[in-house]
């Protein structure tokens, strides 16, 4: 795989989204957008304006825009809902459970604002169960890209896989970690980095805070694997085992550290029934207004942080 | 007996003022945040809080107070701006939007600010829990009043109407809702949206007393509240206030943009100088 070196340039992930759903609905006019009023933040306007027979808005009414998108689905449709994340998964939750995860139909749940992303929106509007509630809905897959590139690689990908999914992303820009023809698969973790010391597996934004702690541990002299595991669910278990063979993992990831990305990658080791896991994310509480990097902070998910969880674990 | 404050029209149209300076001045100052439709509620922020509502800034949590549920919990600045014009919260909290532990949270927090009855921000939530506390007032004999506020594009919420046939049910005459009628969302306006038809039938069918007003006439909104005070009629009031969004400030009015965004240096001194000039 191919890293760019020295990633300066920066773009939220929702903005990989916005001009992927544009192509991807000139290529196919099965594809649709299902707007919720937030089509503005959530970079769908260029689509609505190059697609109106493509896009529906519903106001202000996701529970209903859910259904309506399962119905668009039972015709043969790809309808893609936009919303806000913790609006995409919690308020509709029950509407994408019965209706688009049960009967499995290709309902796509697109959403911006992941995590701690919209920081000084505060606590209400911060995304930290999202991920973990739609892991625990059969049928689904769930997606969280690390930058821009693979955002829209992974877009295209769930525009052309059959089945429930749900993609995440960010609302601030982050850093662009991969150039435009690196290829992902879902499912299939990402390895940034090989090496014989320690295992760290991240996703979404905070791959690349995962991969500045890795090269400040390898120019410590501490050999780092690094995994960017953009899809929580199905899990690349075999890229879990692999790790293994280290038997140190930390995972990262901006998201509460119950029933997402550490808790799955847990669920292998303790299965494999070897390797310790220590996992860094949002430490099981609401968030607040302030800025996200502030907020990332006070849940320990920097790179500091990583470096040193990985050193406690060597030790 | 409900206790009334004396505050003339014309004092309540000079607060309508301050709390807009305030609304504007948090945005600015945060650079983030809603102004267009906090602009739009200022006038009747302006009745409830200096006139209507039976609140005690030095004990929020009294048991016997009106209680106020922001149900378009993102215009969080307009109410923020009373709770410090009345002394809730130091005057100075309203440079502290949306920043690292201040009491004033992007979106209305009630475990972090004094004077905030229930969280909100997540759209079509807010009205049931205004009809919860109505409901407890009912139960418990109690005589307090509350008073909602929910948004048009809000009103697209399926729970909205769950929340309006309860209160029925319950006949929830201490509760009253006003609409925020200001005719635009974030995607532009609600008939381009989602046409709401006719929401004040809407609210009647559901068996509602509705009234119909100018939401930016002092004059209107202290008659209205004048004429639901004291009713036993057994049916919960929903106001539906003709509003425009960012009123106050010539070039927020009615532009759908201004929705979330926030002033300049430039437009935040234009602003304030308008606002110092009174509504036109
Ligand atoms: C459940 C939910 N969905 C979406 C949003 C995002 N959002 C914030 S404000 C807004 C538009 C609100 O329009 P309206 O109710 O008319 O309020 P106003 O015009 O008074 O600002 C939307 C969609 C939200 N806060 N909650
Ligand atoms: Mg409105």
């Amino acid at each position: 795989m191919s890293v760019t070196n020295t990633p300066v340039a920066k773009k939220a992930t929702r903005e990989g989204f916005g001009d992927e759903i544009v192509k991807l609905g000139k290529e196919n006019k099965n594809i649709y957008v299902v707007d919720i009023d937030i089509g503005k933040s959530c970079k769908t306007t260029a689509f609505m304006n190059a697609f109106p027979n493509q896009h529906v808005n519903v106001g202000i009414a996701e529970q209903n825009g859910a259904g309506l998108a399962a119905g668009l689905a039972t015709t043969g449709k790809i309808p893609f809902i936009s919303t806000y994340a913790v609006f995409g998964s919690l308020r509709m939750a029950e509407q994408i459970r019965q209706e688009a995860c049960y009967p499995n139909l290709n309902v796509k749940i697109a959403c911006s604002h992941g995590g701690l992303t919209p920081g000084n929106d505060g606590g209400s509007h911060q995304a930290i169960e999202d991920m973990g509630v739609y892991r625990t809905m059969p049928n689904m897959t769930v997606i969280m890209g690390a930058d821009y590139h693979s955002t829209r690689k992974l877009v295209e990908k769930a525009a052309n896989t059959y089945g429930p999914m749900y993609l995440r992303f960010t609302r601030d820009a982050v850093p662009m970690i991969y150039d435009e023809n690196e290829e992902f698969e879902i499912g299939k973790a990402k390895q940034l980095k090989d090496g014989k010391d320690v295992a760290i597996i991240a996703n979404g934004d905070t791959v690349y805070l995962a991969l500045q702690a890795a090269e400040q541990l390898e120019q410590e002299g501490i050999s780092v694997k690094l995994l960017d595991m953009h899809t929580i669910k199905p899990l690349d278990r075999e890229a879990v085992v692999e790790c293994l063979e280290i038997g140190k993992i930390v995972t990262v990831e901006d998201h509460n550290i119950l029933n997402g990305l550490g808790s799955a990658v847990s669920e292998v080791v303790a299965e494999e029934g070897k390797g310790k896991v220590r996992r860094i994310g949002v430490q099981d509480r609401f968030g607040e207004s302030a800025p996200y990097e502030k907020l990332m902070e006070l849940n320990g998910i920097t790179i500091e942080n990583i470096v040193a969880t990985a050193k406690e674990l060597l030790n | 007996m409900i206790e009334l404050k004396e505050t003339t029209i014309e004092e309540l149209k000079e607060k309508a003022i301050e709390l807009r300076k305030a609304a504007v001045t948090m945005v600015y100052k945060a650079q983030s945040g809603h102004p267009g439709g906090s602009l739009s509620a200022a006038d009747i922020i302006s009745a409830l809080y200096f006139k209507e509502m039976n609140v005690d800034p030095a004990n929020p949590k009294w048991e016997d107070r009106d209680r106020f549920v922001l149900s378009k919990g993102h215009v969080a600045p307009i109410q923020y701006a009373a709770l410090a014009l009345r002394g809730f919260v130091p005057y100075e909290t309203i440079n502290t939007l949306r920043q690292y532990g201040s009491p004033f949270q992007g979106h209305p927090d009630m475990k972090k600010c004094p004077g905030i009855d229930i969280s909100t921000g997540s759209l079509g939530q807010g009205l049931s829990c205004a009809v919860g506390m109505a409901l407890a007032a009912k139960r418990d004999e109690k005589e307090y009043r509350v008073f909602a506020m929910v948004g048009d594009g809000e009103c697209q919420e399926g729970q909205i109407w769950e929340a309006a046939q309860t209160a029925v049910k319950y006949e929830l005459d201490n509760l009253i809702v006003f609409v925020d009628y200001n005719r635009l969302q974030i995607d532009g306006t609600t008939d381009e949206i989602m046409p709401l038809q006719d929401i004040e039938k809407k609210f009647e069918a559901f068996g509602f007393e509705t009234k119909n007003i100018d939401g930016h006439s002092m004059e209107e909104i202290v008659a209205v509240l004048d004429e639901v005070r004291g009713s036993t009629n057994g049916k919960p009031k929903c106001i539906v206030a003709n509003t425009i969004k960012g009123k106050g400030v010539s070039y927020m009015e009615n532009v759908v943009n201004w929705h979330g965004v926030a002033p300049n240096d430039k437009e935040y001194a234009q602003a304030m100088e308008e606002l110092a000039g009174g509504l036109k």
